[in-house]
């Protein structure tokens, strides 16, 4: 039996000076399988061309599609109208500066993000492209695989109440990217060189533990288990600071 | 109107782009690269599968070499590659895949010892060597003789494009994201750079620039049904088929994949027939075993989808609110082998559909899947046509592919191509300077915004711009789909060419204004027709089948008249690409034979004595 599907959806368009901030309904009748990159489609081809929404991959591998979705912010491209009442909320993404509508500009945050925590391998050892690849523990290269699986959608961010307060907090998506260099074997860098990147109130101690982060993450990363981590790791390295015959 | 100067400007930021880019960066030259989203949600970040690189570390892998990986790329392609071009490729890979673990790819790696593996559904065992611990391993892949394909887990191209990404920051590469390249800026010889659209404010901006690099992807999304992203629209293609000189090489080479679930065509991999899956009717009845009765399923990809399109052209689809599909039934395999051989299969299904693939029947289509033509380049990288312009990547038609590429090779040929056309782009920066005639600029962009404001006035007409894309889709998947023949591509060419007037008679709805995303897509799609014509035209004049392209009434591969590669450009005002052809390659290290799958019959070159 087909529903009839009620969308509000957040509309604005910055770039307009005749937009004010507000909400649109549009009503579209139910089909099988849909998600709401079908609906959001839909709505657009058959009912109000300008509407402005992001998907990419649609596929729940590239992360273009977080909105606020009737309260909770996730991946529109893998949520199904069947798992959502007959009226459907759609918001952008708190956090991030809006484009317009439900589309917001992660790009430039998350760019900003791998320049803070200098997310690259540091090293001083040059590529030899003569010589066989250095050898590598299989486990540890899937474990860190499974901190490298963050599609920078943005919903921990936007789901965090450290970040709302303070827009220089690093968030879960950047305490998780160090996290994966911590874990590489190939970089050299010292407790010292991360604790100065996230030894403060921007980086591990901002965090104020309400876990919403890994609650929302589409990807099921161990959020929370890796601010832990660094936050045990960085307290260690302080107090071997403390001691003076182990100081650098 | 913004203007920004560089040296290098690369138009799209994924795998291809960035390698390109990070070579120029680490040469000192200044490096601009466009994109139509951020660079890590590029499409190079969808691949799963893996890259093949003839490294021989793993058991299977034993014996490899670039030799061998260079006879699966030309039978592959169905003797419709330039060799090469392959060579260089299959040289370079193993190169290519040592660097990116030394950049940070966390690569699976071997693992000494004992393990087993499924082929064709049968359970086998195999041991890894004590001393090759540590190396970077691979899995097999259709069509190659070793296992070959180095991965990460399954996000293969996620971890590399983070990887690539992560050295471009390092390395200073300037990354402009949302915005989107309308035109190319050239005097007939020279490229000088591009206008280009932000797709945050809907302003036009300038970027001049010594060498532009064209590295846009795909252009799968002609097509109403494809695994590609919605960005891989073709907008590097048609910037460069709008100057009028750059040809496009081989446009009717178009890849289908049997299993793109409905309704939104993501892929379900090969592997669920690899382990038993079968493929059902509306009556669900197994269909294939009737066409292929040896190998049924397993057939090449290019024939289980021609047989499933058949079979729905049979009336035998599963109606439904998005058009005909087939069943894939991977019930009997239980849910213990789902949960763990399958197990992107499993979540794809429970997340997109909503269904159990334990319990449930999966709706899928064949679904277009790769782009083997594109901006026709020399193995440098340059693109024919202008100077300064180089293209790699799916976007590029460099061609190691010909006419149907191998799984794996073309996640490794972002990086490869990248790698090699980055060292020839810091040659040509070294070499060559350029200036900037401020006229020609000003012409350019002024050519852009007015079509802009023809579009927001209404000036042209009215036509619906998703209405006039949808006609578009319907010709397309009629007449330039899995089958082709004379009669439905005359006519499919003809319904584009009447499409193709209706875009110049586009009016917008909404106000245009901002980020519009009405406008971008009336900017689009005069040139996203045009593409679709370069394909249509180029399969209508290619009388014989090879790779992917099956006509119905030429079924065999003709040597001896198309062991050539179509060359379209298109000049300003006409209603059909042109059509040119030149050999496929110079350089014969394998002559052409059957490829091993596929079947068909064969029509030799005459011998050239």
């Amino acid at each position: 039996m087909a529903r009839n599907l009620t969308f509000s959806i957040f509309r604005y368009n910055p770039q307009d000076p005749v937009s004010v901030p507000h909400t649109d309904t549009f009503v579209l009748d139910e089909t099988n399988h849909m998600t709401l990159f079908i609906a959001l489609n839909r709505i657009r081809e058959e009912q109000d061309p300008g509407l402005q929404f992001d998907f990419c991959c649609r596929a729940g591998i590239c992360g273009a599609c977080a909105m606020v979705v009737n309260g909770r912010p996730g991946l529109a491209c893998h949520t199904k109208t069947k798992d959502l009442p007959d009226a459907i909320t759609l918001m952008p993404l708190p956090f991030f500066t809006l484009v317009g509508d439900l589309s917001v500009d992660t790009g430039t945050w998350f760019r900003n993000m791998a320049q803070r925590v200098r997310s690259w391998v540091h090293t001083d050892k040059e590529f030899d492209p003569k010589a066989l690849e250095e050898r590598m523990d299989n486990a540890v290269a899937e474990e860190i695989y499974e901190l490298e699986r963050c599609i920078e959608c943005g919903c921990c961010v936007a789901a965090c109440g450290t970040a709302i307060m303070r827009p220089d907090f690093l968030g879960a998506a950047g305490l998780n990217r160090l996290a994966r260099f911590v874990l590489d074997p190939r970089d050299k860098r010292t407790e010292q060189d991360y604790f100065d990147i996230v030894g403060n109130d921007q980086g591990i101690f901002g965090c104020m533990g309400l876990l919403a982060c890994e609650d929302v993450c589409p990807k099921h990363l161990p959020l929370q288990d890796q601010l832990g981590m660094l936050r045990w790791k960085m307290g260690w390295a302080g107090i071997m600071n403390l001691l003076p015959w182990k100081r650098k | 109107m913004q203007t920004f100067q560089t040296d290098l400007l690369c138009i799209g930021a994924g795998l291809a782009g960035e390698r390109v880019a990070i070579e120029a960066a680490a040469a000192g030259f200044d490096v601009t690269c466009l994109s139509l989203v951020p660079a890590r949600r590029s499409h190079s970040s969808a691949a799963q599968g893996g890259m093949q690189a003839a490294l021989g570390n793993c058991a299977m892998g034993e014996g490899d070499s670039p030799d061998v990986h260079f006879e699966d790329t030309v039978k592959g392609s169905d003797w419709g590659c330039d060799q090469e071009v392959a060579r260089l490729f299959c040289d370079n890979a193993p190169i290519a895949m040592r660097q990116l673990a030394a950049w940070g790819v966390p690569w699976n790696r071997v693992v000494p010892g004992k393990s087993t593996y499924f082929k064709g559904g049968k359970l086998f065992e195999k041991e890894e060597k004590q001393e090759k611990e540590g190396l970077i391993t691979a899995r097999a892949f259709g069509g190659t003789a070793k296992w070959r394909t180095c991965y990460t887990s399954d996000g293969t191209g996620h971890t590399v494009l983070y990887t690539m990404d992560n050295r471009a920051v390092q390395l200073g590469v300037v990354v402009h994201d949302k915005v989107e390249a309308l035109s190319l800026i050239h005097d007939g010889e020279n490229c000088l750079g591009a206008v280009v659209r932000c797709l945050k404010t809907g302003e036009l901006r300038v970027y001049l620039a010594r060498v532009t690099l064209i590295a846009t992807g795909g252009f799968g999304r002609i097509y109403r049904e494809s695994t590609n992203a919605v960005i891989n629209d073709g907008g590097g293609l048609i910037i460069a088929l709008d100057t009028g000189v750059v040809p496009l090489g081989n446009m009717e080479a178009v890849q289908f994949h049997p299993t793109g679930i409905v309704p939104t065509d993501i892929l379900v991999t090969e592997g669920c027939r690899g382990d038993g899956g079968t493929l059902l009717d509306k009556n669900e009845h197994r269909f294939m075993p009737d066409y292929e009765p040896d190998k049924s399923e397993l057939a090449s990809r290019d024939v289980v989808s021609r047989w499933m399109t058949h079979h729905m052209r049979q009336g035998l689809g599963v109606p439904s609110p998005y058009g005909d599909h087939l069943w894939l039934d991977i019930r009997h395999l239980g849910c213990q082998h789902l949960a763990t051989k399958l197990r992107e299969v499993d979540e794809i299904c429970k997340n997109f559909l909503g269904i159990d693939p334990s319990k449930n029947l999966i709706p899928v289509r064949p679904t277009q899947h790769y782009s083997m033509g594109g901006v026709r380049t020399d193995k440098d990288g340059l693109a024919y046509g202008l100077k300064g312009l180089f293209s790699a990547g799916e976007a590029a038609c460099w061609d190691m592919h010909g006419f149907n590429r191998l799984g794996g090779n073309s996640l490794a040929e972002t990086v490869v191509a990248g790698m090699i056309v980055g060292a020839k782009v810091v040659d040509y920066l070294r070499d060559h300077q350029v200036s900037y005639p401020t006229g020609l600029i000003r012409d350019f962009a002024a050519n852009q915004q007015d079509r802009i404001k023809r579009l927001i006035s209404k000036a042209d007409g009215k036509e619906n711009v998703f209405t006039v894309r949808n006609a578009m889709y319907d010709a397309l998947m009629h007449g330039a789909g899995i089958f082709r023949n004379g009669k439905d591509l005359e006519a499919c060419v003809q319904t584009l060419q009447e499409v193709h007037e209706r875009t110049n008679k586009i009016g917008l709805r909404s106000n245009g204004r901002g980020a519009n995303p009405e406008l971008a897509l009336a900017l689009r799609l005069p040139g996203m027709v045009r593409l679709a014509l370069c394909v249509a035209q180029g399969a209508l004049q290619r009388t014989e089948s090879r790779g992917s392209h099956a006509r119905e009434d030429y079924p065999e591969r003709n040597d001896r008249d198309w062991l050539v590669r179509t060359l379209a450009t298109w000049q300003p005002g006409a209603p059909l690409p042109t059509l040119n052809y030149e050999p496929v390659s110079q350089v014969w290290s394998i002559p052409p034979g059957e490829r091993g799958y596929g079947g068909g019959k064969i029509i030799p070159a005459d011998p050239k004595e």
